[in-house]
Protein backbone atom coordinates (compact mmCIF):
# COMPACT_ATOMS: atom_id res chain seq x y z
CA UNK A 1 0.00 0.00 0.00
CA UNK A 2 1.16 3.66 -0.89
CA UNK A 3 1.93 5.81 1.11
CA UNK A 4 -0.05 8.19 -0.19
CA UNK A 5 -3.23 6.37 1.35
CA UNK A 6 -2.52 8.82 4.23
CA UNK A 7 -3.17 11.99 1.87
CA UNK A 8 -6.55 13.55 2.18
CA UNK A 9 -8.86 11.53 0.04
CA UNK A 10 -8.85 13.11 -3.56
CA UNK A 11 -6.05 15.51 -3.29
CA UNK A 12 -4.20 13.89 -5.85
CA UNK A 13 -6.86 13.96 -8.85
CA UNK A 14 -7.94 17.51 -7.80
CA UNK A 15 -3.63 17.87 -8.61
CA UNK A 16 -3.60 16.38 -12.19
CA UNK A 17 -7.48 16.62 -13.02
CA UNK A 18 -8.37 20.01 -11.32
CA UNK A 19 -10.79 20.56 -9.11
CA UNK A 20 -14.17 20.60 -11.75
CA UNK A 21 -12.49 17.46 -13.50
CA UNK A 22 -12.16 15.76 -10.09
CA UNK A 23 -15.63 16.25 -9.23
CA UNK A 24 -17.29 15.87 -12.79
CA UNK A 25 -19.85 13.08 -12.36
CA UNK A 26 -20.31 14.40 -9.13
CA UNK A 27 -21.47 17.62 -9.98
CA UNK A 28 -23.55 15.77 -13.00
CA UNK A 29 -24.60 13.54 -10.27
CA UNK A 30 -26.18 16.75 -7.86
CA UNK A 31 -27.40 18.49 -11.47
CA UNK A 32 -29.76 15.14 -12.36
CA UNK A 33 -30.67 14.72 -8.71
CA UNK A 34 -31.82 18.65 -8.72
CA UNK A 35 -33.00 18.27 -12.18
CA UNK A 36 -35.59 15.44 -11.35
CA UNK A 37 -36.96 17.42 -8.46
CA UNK A 38 -37.13 20.32 -10.00
CA UNK A 39 -39.25 18.91 -12.87
CA UNK A 40 -41.88 17.28 -10.36
CA UNK A 41 -41.03 21.10 -8.79
CA UNK A 42 -42.31 23.49 -11.63
CA UNK A 43 -45.46 22.41 -12.01
CA UNK A 44 -47.08 22.92 -7.92
CA UNK A 45 -44.61 25.96 -8.28
CA UNK A 46 -44.61 27.71 -10.94
CA UNK A 47 -48.07 26.04 -12.55
CA UNK A 48 -45.54 24.67 -15.59
CA UNK A 49 -46.69 20.98 -15.52
CA UNK A 50 -44.33 19.21 -17.09
CA UNK A 51 -44.43 15.65 -14.81
CA UNK A 52 -47.65 15.67 -12.71
CA UNK A 53 -47.29 13.29 -9.43
CA UNK A 54 -44.38 11.85 -7.70
CA UNK A 55 -41.67 9.00 -7.89
CA UNK A 56 -44.19 6.96 -6.37
CA UNK A 57 -46.12 7.71 -10.25
CA UNK A 58 -46.23 10.55 -12.93
CA UNK A 59 -47.33 11.29 -15.52
CA UNK A 60 -44.98 12.98 -18.02
CA UNK A 61 -46.34 15.88 -20.51
CA UNK A 62 -49.93 14.60 -19.96
CA UNK A 63 -48.57 11.41 -22.10
CA UNK A 64 -46.26 8.88 -20.60
CA UNK A 65 -46.83 7.15 -17.24
CA UNK A 66 -44.10 6.33 -14.69
CA UNK A 67 -44.49 3.80 -11.87
CA UNK A 68 -42.11 2.78 -9.35
CA UNK A 69 -42.44 -1.09 -9.79
CA UNK A 70 -41.07 -1.60 -6.90
CA UNK A 71 -44.37 -0.62 -5.38
CA UNK A 72 -46.41 -1.89 -8.32
CA UNK A 73 -44.87 -5.36 -7.28
CA UNK A 74 -46.19 -4.41 -3.39
CA UNK A 75 -49.58 -3.86 -4.59
CA UNK A 76 -49.77 -7.07 -6.61
CA UNK A 77 -48.69 -8.89 -3.60
CA UNK A 78 -51.18 -7.30 -1.58
CA UNK A 79 -53.46 -8.54 -3.81
CA UNK A 80 -54.69 -5.65 -6.13
CA UNK A 81 -53.93 -6.11 -10.12
CA UNK A 82 -52.80 -2.73 -11.05
CA UNK A 83 -54.70 -1.28 -14.08
CA UNK A 84 -52.94 -1.03 -17.37
CA UNK A 85 -51.69 2.54 -17.03
CA UNK A 86 -49.85 2.06 -14.11
CA UNK A 87 -48.35 -1.60 -15.29
CA UNK A 88 -47.05 -0.37 -18.12
CA UNK A 89 -45.27 3.29 -16.42
CA UNK A 90 -44.01 -0.11 -14.51
CA UNK A 91 -42.53 -1.70 -17.58
CA UNK A 92 -40.99 1.07 -18.70
CA UNK A 93 -38.81 2.03 -15.20
CA UNK A 94 -37.63 -1.71 -15.27
CA UNK A 95 -36.88 -1.76 -19.10
CA UNK A 96 -34.84 1.73 -18.65
CA UNK A 97 -33.27 1.04 -15.36
CA UNK A 98 -32.58 -2.60 -16.65
CA UNK A 99 -30.52 -1.35 -19.36
CA UNK A 100 -28.48 1.63 -17.76
CA UNK A 101 -27.89 -0.36 -13.54
CA UNK A 102 -31.11 -0.36 -11.41
CA UNK A 103 -29.00 1.30 -8.97
CA UNK A 104 -29.03 4.47 -11.34
CA UNK A 105 -31.68 5.28 -9.53
CA UNK A 106 -30.06 5.74 -6.24
CA UNK A 107 -27.48 8.01 -7.51
CA UNK A 108 -28.48 9.96 -10.47
CA UNK A 109 -32.60 10.29 -8.64
CA UNK A 110 -33.10 9.29 -5.63
CA UNK A 111 -33.74 12.18 -3.20
CA UNK A 112 -32.63 10.96 -0.31
CA UNK A 113 -28.85 10.38 -1.79
CA UNK A 114 -28.31 14.19 -0.96
CA UNK A 115 -28.92 13.38 2.41
CA UNK A 116 -27.08 10.42 2.74
CA UNK A 117 -23.77 11.47 0.89
CA UNK A 118 -23.60 14.49 3.62
CA UNK A 119 -24.26 12.48 6.19
CA UNK A 120 -20.95 10.10 5.06
CA UNK A 121 -19.04 13.57 4.33
CA UNK A 122 -19.47 14.71 7.55
CA UNK A 123 -19.03 11.56 8.73
CA UNK A 124 -15.59 11.04 7.41
CA UNK A 125 -14.87 14.75 8.35
CA UNK A 126 -15.31 13.61 11.69
CA UNK A 127 -13.47 10.69 11.59
CA UNK A 128 -15.96 8.92 12.76
CA UNK A 129 -15.74 4.68 13.24
CA UNK A 130 -17.91 2.93 10.77
CA UNK A 131 -20.02 1.82 13.70
CA UNK A 132 -23.02 -0.97 12.98
CA UNK A 133 -21.99 -2.47 10.03
CA UNK A 134 -24.87 -5.48 9.22
CA UNK A 135 -24.10 -7.84 6.53
CA UNK A 136 -24.60 -6.11 2.84
CA UNK A 137 -27.32 -9.01 1.94
CA UNK A 138 -29.72 -7.38 4.81
CA UNK A 139 -31.21 -5.44 2.22
CA UNK A 140 -32.19 -7.70 0.06
CA UNK A 141 -33.63 -9.71 3.76
CA UNK A 142 -35.53 -6.31 3.80
CA UNK A 143 -37.16 -6.57 0.90
CA UNK A 144 -37.79 -10.22 1.29
CA UNK A 145 -39.38 -9.11 4.89
CA UNK A 146 -41.35 -5.90 2.94
CA UNK A 147 -43.05 -8.33 0.30
CA UNK A 148 -44.15 -10.70 2.84
CA UNK A 149 -45.65 -8.18 5.15
CA UNK A 150 -47.37 -6.73 1.99
CA UNK A 151 -48.81 -9.99 1.54
CA UNK A 152 -50.35 -10.82 5.08
CA UNK A 153 -51.51 -7.28 5.85
CA UNK A 154 -53.05 -6.29 2.19
CA UNK A 155 -51.36 -2.87 2.80
CA UNK A 156 -48.45 -1.54 0.62
CA UNK A 157 -46.21 -1.83 3.31
CA UNK A 158 -42.98 -0.01 2.59
CA UNK A 159 -45.09 3.16 1.93
CA UNK A 160 -45.64 3.73 4.95
CA UNK A 161 -42.05 4.41 6.14
CA UNK A 162 -40.12 4.74 2.63
CA UNK A 163 -38.31 7.87 3.32
CA UNK A 164 -37.38 8.71 -0.58
CA UNK A 165 -41.36 8.97 -1.73
CA UNK A 166 -42.23 10.46 1.33
CA UNK A 167 -39.43 13.42 1.17
CA UNK A 168 -40.18 13.38 -2.73
CA UNK A 169 -43.86 13.72 -2.19
CA UNK A 170 -43.64 16.13 1.16
CA UNK A 171 -41.13 18.48 -1.35
CA UNK A 172 -44.40 18.24 -3.96
CA UNK A 173 -47.43 18.36 -1.62
CA UNK A 174 -46.50 19.44 1.69
CA UNK A 175 -44.06 17.91 3.94
CA UNK A 176 -45.39 17.53 7.79
CA UNK A 177 -43.11 15.77 9.69
CA UNK A 178 -41.09 14.35 7.16
CA UNK A 179 -38.11 16.33 7.97
CA UNK A 180 -37.93 14.59 11.42
CA UNK A 181 -37.15 11.21 8.93
CA UNK A 182 -35.01 12.64 7.21
CA UNK A 183 -32.75 13.85 10.09
CA UNK A 184 -33.31 10.52 11.99
CA UNK A 185 -31.43 9.00 8.45
CA UNK A 186 -29.00 11.30 8.72
CA UNK A 187 -27.96 11.01 12.33
CA UNK A 188 -28.43 7.28 11.34
CA UNK A 189 -25.73 7.50 8.60
CA UNK A 190 -23.25 10.03 10.30
CA UNK A 191 -23.51 7.95 14.04
CA UNK A 192 -24.81 4.27 14.03
CA UNK A 193 -23.70 3.10 10.45
CA UNK A 194 -21.55 4.42 7.57
CA UNK A 195 -23.27 4.23 4.34
CA UNK A 196 -25.88 2.57 6.78
CA UNK A 197 -29.68 3.22 5.30
CA UNK A 198 -28.31 3.16 1.52
CA UNK A 199 -25.72 0.75 1.54
CA UNK A 200 -27.45 -2.05 4.03
CA UNK A 201 -31.32 -1.15 4.94
CA UNK A 202 -33.00 0.50 1.93
CA UNK A 203 -35.00 -2.82 0.00
CA UNK A 204 -35.49 0.03 -2.69
CA UNK A 205 -31.82 0.18 -3.66
CA UNK A 206 -31.84 -3.92 -3.31
CA UNK A 207 -34.74 -3.81 -5.99
CA UNK A 208 -33.12 -2.10 -8.26
CA UNK A 209 -29.98 -3.87 -7.74
CA UNK A 210 -32.24 -7.16 -8.55
CA UNK A 211 -33.04 -4.85 -11.96
CA UNK A 212 -29.69 -3.85 -12.96
CA UNK A 213 -28.17 -7.32 -12.56
CA UNK A 214 -27.83 -7.58 -16.00
CA UNK A 215 -27.41 -4.09 -17.28
CA UNK A 216 -25.07 -2.81 -20.11
CA UNK A 217 -23.76 0.27 -18.49
CA UNK A 218 -20.45 -0.29 -16.39
CA UNK A 219 -18.26 0.60 -14.91
CA UNK A 220 -14.62 -0.18 -15.86
CA UNK A 221 -11.09 -0.65 -13.87
CA UNK A 222 -9.66 -1.03 -17.74
CA UNK A 223 -6.82 1.08 -16.85
CA UNK A 224 -5.86 -1.24 -13.71
CA UNK A 225 -2.42 -1.88 -14.42
CA UNK A 226 -2.02 1.89 -13.90
CA UNK A 227 -3.40 1.59 -10.16
CA UNK A 228 -0.95 3.09 -7.71
CA UNK A 229 -3.16 1.84 -4.54
CA UNK A 230 -4.17 5.24 -3.38
CA UNK A 231 -7.24 3.49 -2.49
CA UNK A 232 -9.02 7.11 -3.03
CA UNK A 233 -11.93 5.09 -5.27
CA UNK A 234 -12.28 2.37 -1.94
CA UNK A 235 -12.89 5.97 0.36
CA UNK A 236 -15.34 7.61 -1.90
CA UNK A 237 -17.25 4.67 -3.00
CA UNK A 238 -20.73 3.79 -1.20
CA UNK A 239 -20.12 -0.34 -1.60
CA UNK A 240 -16.37 -0.42 -2.21
CA UNK A 241 -16.79 -3.94 -1.19
CA UNK A 242 -17.59 -4.40 -5.02
CA UNK A 243 -13.94 -2.36 -6.20
CA UNK A 244 -11.68 -5.28 -5.29
CA UNK A 245 -12.72 -7.77 -8.26
CA UNK A 246 -12.35 -5.50 -10.82
CA UNK A 247 -9.39 -3.57 -9.68
CA UNK A 248 -7.59 -6.24 -8.36
CA UNK A 249 -8.17 -8.92 -9.95
CA UNK A 250 -5.77 -11.71 -11.66
CA UNK A 251 -4.42 -10.41 -15.35
CA UNK A 252 -7.38 -12.81 -16.79
CA UNK A 253 -10.27 -12.00 -15.22
CA UNK A 254 -12.34 -9.12 -15.76
CA UNK A 255 -12.06 -5.41 -15.37
CA UNK A 256 -15.43 -4.88 -15.37
CA UNK A 257 -17.57 -4.11 -12.11
CA UNK A 258 -20.38 -6.65 -12.57
CA UNK A 259 -21.96 -6.41 -9.78
CA UNK A 260 -25.72 -5.05 -8.93
CA UNK A 261 -24.36 -3.32 -6.10
CA UNK A 262 -22.90 -0.45 -8.02
CA UNK A 263 -24.73 2.35 -8.12
CA UNK A 264 -23.33 3.77 -11.54
CA UNK A 265 -22.47 7.34 -9.24
CA UNK A 266 -18.87 7.38 -10.75
CA UNK A 267 -16.88 8.86 -7.89
CA UNK A 268 -14.42 6.33 -8.77
CA UNK A 269 -13.73 7.50 -11.93
CA UNK A 270 -13.52 11.27 -10.51
CA UNK A 271 -11.16 10.89 -7.66
CA UNK A 272 -8.39 8.46 -9.95
CA UNK A 273 -5.38 10.32 -10.02
CA UNK A 274 -4.17 7.88 -13.26
CA UNK A 275 -7.63 7.48 -14.50
CA UNK A 276 -8.20 3.56 -13.85
CA UNK A 277 -11.69 3.63 -14.46
CA UNK A 278 -13.88 4.49 -17.23
CA UNK A 279 -17.54 4.05 -18.04
CA UNK A 280 -18.24 1.61 -20.64
CA UNK A 281 -20.66 -1.47 -21.27
CA UNK A 282 -20.89 -4.81 -19.83
CA UNK A 283 -19.28 -6.28 -23.02
CA UNK A 284 -16.34 -4.41 -23.25
CA UNK A 285 -13.87 -6.17 -21.00
CA UNK A 286 -11.02 -4.89 -22.56
CA UNK A 287 -7.65 -4.07 -20.02
CA UNK A 288 -5.09 -1.64 -21.14
CA UNK A 289 -1.68 -3.44 -21.44
CA UNK A 290 1.16 -2.47 -18.96
CA UNK A 291 2.86 -0.86 -20.98
CA UNK A 292 0.00 1.61 -22.12
CA UNK A 293 1.44 4.97 -21.39
CA UNK A 294 0.90 6.17 -17.61
CA UNK A 295 1.21 9.52 -17.04
CA UNK A 296 1.39 10.07 -13.66
CA UNK A 297 4.72 8.56 -12.10
CA UNK A 298 7.54 11.02 -12.90
CA UNK A 299 5.61 14.00 -11.69
CA UNK A 300 4.87 11.82 -8.66
CA UNK A 301 8.29 10.93 -7.94
CA UNK A 302 9.09 14.93 -7.36
CA UNK A 303 6.28 15.52 -4.29
CA UNK A 304 6.98 14.98 -0.94
CA UNK A 305 5.26 11.86 0.65
CA UNK B 1 -25.49 -39.44 7.69
CA UNK B 2 -24.86 -39.17 11.45
CA UNK B 3 -24.40 -36.05 13.67
CA UNK B 4 -22.28 -37.39 15.82
CA UNK B 5 -19.94 -38.81 13.40
CA UNK B 6 -19.53 -36.12 10.47
CA UNK B 7 -17.78 -32.66 11.80
CA UNK B 8 -20.04 -30.02 10.72
CA UNK B 9 -18.29 -27.46 8.45
CA UNK B 10 -17.65 -23.95 10.10
CA UNK B 11 -18.69 -22.50 7.34
CA UNK B 12 -22.12 -23.96 7.31
CA UNK B 13 -22.54 -23.25 11.19
CA UNK B 14 -21.87 -19.36 10.17
CA UNK B 15 -24.61 -19.37 7.48
CA UNK B 16 -26.83 -21.13 9.68
CA UNK B 17 -26.08 -18.63 12.07
CA UNK B 18 -26.37 -15.59 9.68
CA UNK B 19 -29.59 -16.95 8.22
CA UNK B 20 -31.06 -17.16 11.43
CA UNK B 21 -29.61 -14.19 12.58
CA UNK B 22 -31.19 -11.97 9.60
CA UNK B 23 -34.52 -13.71 9.66
CA UNK B 24 -34.70 -12.74 13.13
CA UNK B 25 -34.30 -9.50 12.53
CA UNK B 26 -36.75 -9.49 10.07
CA UNK B 27 -39.13 -10.69 11.75
CA UNK B 28 -39.16 -8.01 14.08
CA UNK B 29 -39.16 -5.14 11.95
CA UNK B 30 -41.57 -7.06 9.62
CA UNK B 31 -44.02 -7.11 12.98
CA UNK B 32 -43.45 -3.54 13.23
CA UNK B 33 -44.36 -2.63 9.99
CA UNK B 34 -47.26 -4.77 9.87
CA UNK B 35 -48.28 -2.86 13.12
CA UNK B 36 -48.18 0.23 11.47
CA UNK B 37 -50.26 -1.52 8.55
CA UNK B 38 -52.88 -2.20 10.97
CA UNK B 39 -52.88 1.25 12.21
CA UNK B 40 -52.98 3.02 8.69
CA UNK B 41 -56.35 1.07 7.91
CA UNK B 42 -57.59 3.12 10.83
CA UNK B 43 -59.24 6.10 8.23
CA UNK B 44 -60.72 8.67 11.03
CA UNK B 45 -64.52 9.66 10.02
CA UNK B 46 -64.28 13.21 8.93
CA UNK B 47 -61.54 12.14 6.04
CA UNK B 48 -63.48 10.91 3.00
CA UNK B 49 -62.14 9.08 0.20
CA UNK B 50 -62.05 10.75 -3.62
CA UNK B 51 -65.16 8.83 -5.37
CA UNK B 52 -65.28 5.72 -6.60
CA UNK B 53 -61.89 4.78 -3.67
CA UNK B 54 -61.85 0.86 -3.44
CA UNK B 55 -62.85 -0.29 0.32
CA UNK B 56 -60.52 1.25 2.73
CA UNK B 57 -58.47 -2.04 3.02
CA UNK B 58 -58.45 -2.63 -0.99
CA UNK B 59 -57.77 1.33 -1.53
CA UNK B 60 -54.47 0.70 0.90
CA UNK B 61 -53.26 -2.53 -1.61
CA UNK B 62 -54.27 -0.43 -4.50
CA UNK B 63 -53.30 3.43 -4.02
CA UNK B 64 -49.68 3.90 -4.86
CA UNK B 65 -49.92 7.65 -3.32
CA UNK B 66 -48.59 9.21 -6.37
CA UNK B 67 -51.07 12.59 -6.11
CA UNK B 68 -52.34 12.10 -9.63
CA UNK B 69 -55.74 12.54 -8.41
CA UNK B 70 -55.11 15.77 -6.12
CA UNK B 71 -53.30 17.26 -9.37
CA UNK B 72 -56.74 16.63 -11.55
CA UNK B 73 -59.15 18.17 -8.99
CA UNK B 74 -59.94 21.44 -10.24
CA UNK B 75 -61.62 22.37 -7.03
CA UNK B 76 -58.32 21.68 -4.75
CA UNK B 77 -60.84 19.48 -3.03
CA UNK B 78 -58.43 16.99 -2.50
CA UNK B 79 -55.04 16.60 -0.36
CA UNK B 80 -52.48 13.74 0.33
CA UNK B 81 -52.53 13.35 4.20
CA UNK B 82 -49.13 14.32 5.22
CA UNK B 83 -47.09 12.59 7.64
CA UNK B 84 -47.69 13.01 11.36
CA UNK B 85 -50.15 15.89 10.65
CA UNK B 86 -53.15 13.97 9.53
CA UNK B 87 -54.57 10.66 10.99
CA UNK B 88 -54.97 9.55 7.63
CA UNK B 89 -52.30 6.84 5.89
CA UNK B 90 -49.35 9.13 4.54
CA UNK B 91 -49.49 10.23 1.61
CA UNK B 92 -53.14 8.90 0.61
CA UNK B 93 -55.60 11.18 -0.81
CA UNK B 94 -58.67 12.59 0.95
CA UNK B 95 -60.78 15.37 1.49
CA UNK B 96 -62.74 17.08 4.19
CA UNK B 97 -66.30 18.03 3.33
CA UNK B 98 -66.67 20.60 6.19
CA UNK B 99 -63.43 22.22 4.38
CA UNK B 100 -64.22 21.86 0.51
CA UNK B 101 -66.53 19.15 -0.12
CA UNK B 102 -66.39 17.42 -3.64
CA UNK B 103 -68.25 19.19 -6.16
CA UNK B 104 -69.14 16.03 -8.57
CA UNK B 105 -67.39 16.66 -11.49
CA UNK B 106 -69.16 15.16 -14.50
CA UNK B 107 -65.97 14.25 -16.18
CA UNK B 108 -64.63 12.56 -12.64
CA UNK B 109 -61.02 13.62 -13.17
CA UNK B 110 -59.57 12.29 -10.14
CA UNK B 111 -61.12 8.61 -11.05
CA UNK B 112 -59.38 9.08 -14.74
CA UNK B 113 -56.34 10.44 -13.17
CA UNK B 114 -55.82 7.39 -11.33
CA UNK B 115 -53.03 4.89 -12.85
CA UNK B 116 -53.77 1.97 -10.76
CA UNK B 117 -57.59 1.67 -9.91
CA UNK B 118 -57.18 2.55 -6.68
CA UNK B 119 -60.19 4.86 -7.46
CA UNK B 120 -62.67 2.28 -9.80
CA UNK B 121 -62.53 3.31 -13.38
CA UNK B 122 -65.74 1.33 -13.43
CA UNK B 123 -67.46 4.79 -12.16
CA UNK B 124 -68.64 6.26 -14.65
CA UNK B 125 -71.78 8.42 -13.64
CA UNK B 126 -70.89 10.75 -10.53
CA UNK B 127 -74.45 10.43 -9.09
CA UNK B 128 -73.44 6.58 -8.22
CA UNK B 129 -70.90 7.35 -6.34
CA UNK B 130 -70.65 6.51 -2.32
CA UNK B 131 -68.19 8.71 -1.23
CA UNK B 132 -69.89 8.37 2.50
CA UNK B 133 -73.30 8.97 3.58
CA UNK B 134 -75.12 12.26 4.93
CA UNK B 135 -76.70 12.20 8.08
CA UNK B 136 -78.88 14.89 10.34
CA UNK B 137 -76.65 14.21 13.47
CA UNK B 138 -77.65 16.97 15.32
CA UNK B 139 -81.74 17.44 15.57
CA UNK B 140 -81.85 20.01 18.62
CA UNK B 141 -79.69 22.14 16.88
CA UNK B 142 -80.80 21.79 13.44
CA UNK B 143 -82.80 25.31 12.33
CA UNK B 144 -85.38 23.12 10.69
CA UNK B 145 -86.21 21.15 13.60
CA UNK B 146 -87.02 24.13 15.39
CA UNK B 147 -89.59 24.77 12.61
CA UNK B 148 -87.57 27.35 11.02
CA UNK B 149 -86.75 27.65 7.18
CA UNK B 150 -83.15 26.99 6.84
CA UNK B 151 -83.24 24.13 4.12
CA UNK B 152 -80.05 25.13 3.28
CA UNK B 153 -78.60 21.40 3.13
CA UNK B 154 -81.39 20.86 0.64
CA UNK B 155 -81.17 23.28 -1.55
CA UNK B 156 -77.31 23.20 -1.77
CA UNK B 157 -77.73 19.65 -2.67
CA UNK B 158 -76.36 18.62 -6.09
CA UNK B 159 -79.01 15.53 -6.24
CA UNK B 160 -81.83 17.91 -4.08
CA UNK B 161 -85.07 16.03 -4.36
CA UNK B 162 -83.58 12.51 -4.13
CA UNK B 163 -80.68 12.71 -2.10
CA UNK B 164 -82.21 15.19 0.43
CA UNK B 165 -85.78 16.00 0.77
CA UNK B 166 -88.23 18.06 2.60
CA UNK B 167 -90.39 16.18 5.13
CA UNK B 168 -93.65 18.08 6.19
CA UNK B 169 -94.89 17.31 9.87
CA UNK B 170 -96.69 19.13 12.86
CA UNK B 171 -94.66 21.50 14.57
CA UNK B 172 -95.91 20.53 17.96
CA UNK B 173 -94.85 23.24 19.61
CA UNK B 174 -96.19 26.03 17.82
CA UNK B 175 -99.46 23.78 17.27
CA UNK B 176 -100.31 25.21 13.83
CA UNK B 177 -97.19 25.33 12.02
CA UNK B 178 -95.15 22.62 10.30
CA UNK B 179 -91.72 21.67 10.04
CA UNK B 180 -89.88 20.62 6.83
CA UNK B 181 -87.58 18.12 8.57
CA UNK B 182 -84.45 17.34 6.02
CA UNK B 183 -84.55 13.93 4.97
CA UNK B 184 -81.25 11.92 3.45
CA UNK B 185 -81.70 9.39 1.74
CA UNK B 186 -78.71 7.13 0.94
CA UNK B 187 -79.33 5.14 -1.81
CA UNK B 188 -79.24 8.66 -3.74
CA UNK B 189 -76.78 10.24 -1.61
CA UNK B 190 -73.09 10.43 -3.01
CA UNK B 191 -71.21 11.56 0.28
CA UNK B 192 -69.97 14.49 -1.56
CA UNK B 193 -71.06 16.97 1.67
CA UNK B 194 -72.15 19.94 0.13
CA UNK B 195 -75.05 19.83 2.65
CA UNK B 196 -72.22 19.43 5.49
CA UNK B 197 -69.79 22.25 3.99
CA UNK B 198 -73.29 24.66 3.47
CA UNK B 199 -74.74 24.54 7.28
CA UNK B 200 -75.11 27.50 8.90
CA UNK B 201 -74.51 26.64 12.06
CA UNK B 202 -70.75 27.27 13.47
CA UNK B 203 -70.80 23.15 13.49
CA UNK B 204 -71.92 21.70 11.07
CA UNK B 205 -75.87 19.57 11.97
CA UNK B 206 -75.76 17.54 8.72
CA UNK B 207 -72.55 15.66 8.42
CA UNK B 208 -71.41 13.18 5.82
CA UNK B 209 -70.15 9.95 7.51
CA UNK B 210 -68.36 7.18 6.75
CA UNK B 211 -70.98 4.29 5.24
CA UNK B 212 -70.25 1.88 8.10
CA UNK B 213 -70.98 4.79 10.70
CA UNK B 214 -73.68 6.08 8.94
CA UNK B 215 -76.13 2.90 8.57
CA UNK B 216 -77.34 -0.10 9.91
CA UNK B 217 -78.02 -3.34 8.49
CA UNK B 218 -80.91 -5.44 8.25
CA UNK B 219 -80.05 -9.37 8.81
CA UNK B 220 -80.51 -10.95 5.81
CA UNK B 221 -83.49 -13.43 6.88
CA UNK B 222 -85.81 -10.87 7.61
CA UNK B 223 -89.15 -10.79 5.43
CA UNK B 224 -90.93 -8.07 5.79
CA UNK B 225 -94.37 -9.67 6.02
CA UNK B 226 -96.44 -7.28 3.94
CA UNK B 227 -94.09 -7.01 1.38
CA UNK B 228 -94.43 -11.18 1.26
CA UNK B 229 -97.80 -10.95 1.21
CA UNK B 230 -97.47 -8.23 -1.55
CA UNK B 231 -95.93 -10.16 -3.95
CA UNK B 232 -97.75 -13.74 -3.42
CA UNK B 233 -101.15 -11.97 -4.14
CA UNK B 234 -102.67 -13.04 -0.39
CA UNK B 235 -101.92 -14.85 2.70
CA UNK B 236 -98.96 -17.20 2.32
CA UNK B 237 -100.93 -19.77 4.92
CA UNK B 238 -104.31 -20.28 3.93
CA UNK B 239 -107.27 -20.47 6.40
CA UNK B 240 -106.02 -17.60 8.32
CA UNK B 241 -108.95 -15.89 9.64
CA UNK B 242 -108.41 -11.97 9.06
CA UNK B 243 -110.27 -10.59 12.58
CA UNK B 244 -110.83 -6.93 12.35
CA UNK B 245 -108.18 -4.40 13.31
CA UNK B 246 -109.11 -2.34 16.50
CA UNK B 247 -108.62 0.88 15.80
CA UNK B 248 -109.33 4.06 18.41
CA UNK B 249 -112.87 5.65 17.67
CA UNK B 250 -116.46 5.14 18.40
CA UNK B 251 -117.56 1.68 19.02
CA UNK B 252 -114.67 -0.03 20.44
CA UNK B 253 -113.24 -0.32 23.75
CA UNK B 254 -110.53 2.73 24.20
CA UNK B 255 -111.71 5.34 26.46
CA UNK B 256 -109.43 7.90 24.92
CA UNK B 257 -111.32 8.25 21.84
CA UNK B 258 -114.69 9.95 21.84
CA UNK B 259 -117.37 7.31 21.89
CA UNK B 260 -115.11 4.54 23.64
CA UNK B 261 -117.02 2.51 26.37
CA UNK B 262 -115.87 1.20 29.62
CA UNK B 263 -114.72 -2.29 28.87
CA UNK B 264 -117.06 -5.02 30.43
CA UNK B 265 -114.55 -6.38 32.59
CA UNK B 266 -113.12 -5.01 35.85
CA UNK B 267 -109.06 -4.45 35.67
CA UNK B 268 -107.21 -5.00 38.73
CA UNK B 269 -106.28 -2.08 40.81
CA UNK B 270 -108.81 0.14 39.03
CA UNK B 271 -112.17 1.51 41.12
CA UNK B 272 -114.83 1.42 38.99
Amino acid sequence: MSARTHMPVGREAIETKGWIGAHRYLLLRRTSQLLFLVLFLLGPWFGIWIVQGTLAGSLTLGVLPLTDPFIALQSIVAGHWPELTALIGGLIVLVAYALIGGRVYCSWVCPINPVTDAANWLHRRLDLPKGWQPKRSTRLWVLAMVLVVSGLTGVIAWELINPITMLHRGLIFGAGFVWAMVAAIFVFDLFVARHGWCGHICPVGAFYGLIGIKSLLRVSAANRTACDDCMDCYAVCPENQIISPALKGKPETTPLILSPDCTNCGRCIDVCAVDVFTFTHRFDDHVAAPSDPVPAPNRRAARPI
Amino acid sequence: MSLAGTPLSPQRRRFLQDSARAAGGCAVAGSLLAWLARDARALPAEALRPPGALPEEAFLSACIRCGLCVRDCPYDTLKLAELGVDAVATGTPYFTARNVPCEMCDDIPCVAACPTGALDPGLDNIDDAKMGVAVLVDQENCLNFQGLRCDVCYRVCPVIDEAITLEVSHDARSGHHAMFIPTVHSDRCTGCGMCEKSCVLPEAAIKVLPERLARGSAADHYRKGWEEKEAHGGPLVDGLIDLPDRLPGPGTDNLATPGGFAPTYDLPGVGQ
